[in-house]
């Protein structure tokens, strides 16, 4: 950007302006005129002489990731030429990142819309062979055993999160606890599942399955991301608040209850809604701890129980016969999964930016 | 704390503040602590209750297994998987996420950098079970055609010695389905590393005449080399751990094999965990709780190295993600 900026009036002056200091540059707006060829060649090569996408992008790429700098070499000299290259192979990068992205929205939007209809929200898969059914049951369970995880995870994580910054300090068990929660956001899904899975072997007997082992499971997942979140906004407060408060004469419970959590509450809420939003969509722990069924059923401690995750990964593992139905059910439920993860993403990011103190950013 | 800072007479006030607020405050300090040595239970339980039911299966002798073999048997070959596709998942996400950085970051308007950033991190709010699906279903298709290419032309590599397979669900494909899932969390902390480079440095170089790459070259990458590394490894743990998108993209056999495109692959141990847990019973379930504690394990050492190295560069937040 600075290179391609016109000289300065004053350079005029400038006695060694008339050695030629000044090495040959190309024109602005060369790099957009290149990415043009390159999408004409590409274009034409594709659509004109109908050969296959990947070969036809390579060649366009060829255009301006090769030919560009090989021009600018000839024109600038080497250093300005290796500039241009890296960044053309920058942006490619960033390109070629956006496209999975863009092929998963697609793909996902493409083949579950035209899956969502009433009866799609409406019917559990009882009794369904063939078409017709839906997800009713595995909303259902979704639901009831992610709202229980968070009964379990956010006082938890919160309480912890209080204990780290309002009484820990740098003492010895807040620096274990810190350490510790580290570990545990690094603990794969399945390992949870398997923890929870052996919890309740030991008070049921092998071979058990229900909706409140998948809570446990989800709780292990989600504590570790509330308390993170938590600690990070509740250090956020400003200390004056506090010591006005003691000053006062208010007890320190009193002071986190009615000065502090007041003061973070819209990050606490947004950090919470992103955990929520991160357990929502965690298929491998409820597969072995709860498994599939195609009944609704809401109580937690009363075997299996269907998921919108598991219930997409069943769908497409063992469709049955015949397998188009069942295909297309496990697109729809992969919509409707996502659209709950983007809502849940979004309602967080808008708390963020209508409830949190206007002095941050 | 608060006691430092009152003066003389407040002494023995301190003793006749209402004891219901002493009480308040001991059950209140009672209670976040609590919470903070359950933390410590469940990490104690997760690793109590894993090796409880792992030792069996670990122990069992090999007829009373499904797999039929000594456990070190068994779980070899899925370690190699999990390693082996780690590995390769990172050797695609690392430059592609170093390179996204620098670009929302040095080569877009500052605005414009932001967004893009969250559009990269909307990646990371996909379930994975979408990827999964998304990987086997449209992925894995695209990649047949490449992949007889690769075995045409590049087949005399062992990585790359046929046949290829004809559904395109091969260790690669997996490998680029967990490489899209990591991508958020590499180019975030790169990110991160990126914004802390100091501004003068970089100004600095700029002055000297650099161009925008030696700037980068010079003083951004150097800088953050101790950051990026930290951030590849979080990137490890996770393709370490994801089950999902690797049960249903791989078709894999349980052989040991670096062939990237043939159509018998090894698999991992959280994806055969998935795949078998539900048929599995007796002395074989125990197998595979084993078999997730020895995941456990990888996967604590790679986070605990990742983060002793991400913390050497002090405070820093994107590590947080």
């Amino acid at each position: 950007m600075t290179t391609t900026a016109p000289p300065r009036p004053q350079r005029d002056d400038t006695p060694v302006r008339g050695r030629g200091w000044q090495q040959p540059q190309l024109p602005r707006g060369t790099s957009w005129y290149a990415l043009a060829l390159a999408v004409v060649v590409t274009s034409g090569l594709h659509a004109g002489l109908a050969i296959a996408l990947l070969p036809a992008l390579l060649a366009g790429w060829a255009v301006i990731g090769i030919g560009y700098p090989v021009v600018s070499y000839a024109i600038e000299g080497r250093r300005k030429a290796l500039d241009r290259l890296v960044t053309i192979v920058v942006a490619s990068a960033f390109a070629m990142a956006m496209v999975p992205l863009v092929s998963i929205l697609w793909t996902v939007v493409k083949n579950g819309l035209p899956v969502l209809s009433a009866e799609f929200f409406t019917y559990s898969m009882r009794n369904v062979v063939g078409e017709g059914g839906g997800i009713y049951h595995a909303i259902w369970g979704t639901v009831l055993i992610t709202a229980a995880a968070a009964a379990m995870a956010v006082p938890l994580g919160l309480l912890t999160a209080i204990f780290l910054v309002e009484y820990g300090g740098d003492g010895r068990l807040a620096k274990v606890v810190r350490f510790l929660v580290d570990v545990m956001t690094g603990i794969p899904s399945i390992v949870a599942g398997l923890f929870a899975y052996a919890l309740f072997v030991v008070a049921f007997g092998p071979g058990v399955r229900m909706g409140f082992a998948g809570a446990v499971a989800l709780t292990v997942l989600m504590t570790p991301v509330v308390v993170r979140s938590s600690e990070e906004m509740l250090q956020l407060v400003p200390h004056e608040l506090r010591e006005a408060a003691y000053a006062l004469g208010v007890p320190r419970w009193r002071t986190i209850v009615k000065v502090v959590l007041p003061t973070a509450l819209a990050g606490l809420v947004t950090g919470i809604t992103l955990a929520v939003a991160r357990v929502i969509g965690e298929t491998a722990p409820l597969l072995i701890t709860v498994g599939i069924t195609d009944s609704t059923n809401f109580n937690l401690s009363d075997g299996r129980m269907a998921t919108l995750p598991v219930f997409t990964y069943s769908s497409i593992m063992s469709p049955g016969v015949p397998p188009e139905p069942s295909i297309a059910r496990a697109w729809g439920a992969a919509l409707v999964l996502m659209l709950i993860v983007m809502v849940l993403n979004l309602v967080a990011r808008l708390v963020t930016h209508f409830f949190s103190p206007k002095d941050k950013r | 704390m608060t006691d430092t800072s009152t003066p003389s007479p407040p002494r023995d006030s301190a003793e006749t503040v209402p004891s219901k607020g002493r009480f308040g405050d001991r059950m209140f300090l009672g209670l976040s602590r609590g919470a903070a040595l359950t933390i410590l239970v469940i990490l104690a339980g997760v690793a109590v209750f894993l090796t409880a039911e792992g030792i069996p299966g670990i122990t069992a002798s090999p007829d009373e297994v499904k797999s039929g073999k000594t456990f070190l048997a068994f779980v070899l070959p899925l370690v190699f998987g999990t390693l082996w596709s780690a590995t390769l998942a990172l050797l695609i996400a690392v430059p592609l996420a170093v390179a996204v950085a620098l670009f929302v970051t040095y080569y877009v308007p500052r605005r414009l950098g932001h967004t893009l950033g969250y559009v990269i991190d909307l990646l990371a709010a996909v379930p994975s079970v979408v990827f999964g699906l998304w990987g086997m279903r449209v992925l894995a298709g695209q990649l047949v055609g490449p992949y007889a290419w690769l075995e045409a032309n590049l087949g005399f590599l062992p990585f790359f010695g046929g046949p290829a397979s004809a559904t395109g669900r091969t260790i690669l494909t997996a490998a680029i389905v967990l490489a899209v899932m990591i991508l958020p969390i590499v180019t975030a902390i790169a990110r991160e590393v990126f914004r802390q480079t100091p501004v003068l440095l970089e100004e600095a170089a700029l002055a000297l005449g650099a161009t925008r790459w030696e700037m980068i070259r010079t003083v951004v990458l150097p800088h953050g080399r101790s950051g990026m590394i930290g951030g590849a490894m979080l990137g490890l743990g996770r393709a370490l751990g994801e089950t999902m998108a690797v049960a249903m993209v791989l078709s894999a056999s349980g052989v040991i094999s670096f062939n990237l495109i043939s159509s018998s692959n090894p698999s991992t141990i959280p994806a055969n965990i998935a795949l078998q847990f539900n048929e599995a019973s007796g002395l074989t379930v125990n197998a595979l709780i084993a078999s997730g504690l020895v995941l456990f394990v990888i996967t604590f050492a790679v986070n605990l190295a990742a983060r002793a190295i991400v913390n050497r560069r002090k405070e820093f937040s994107g590590a947080r993600a």
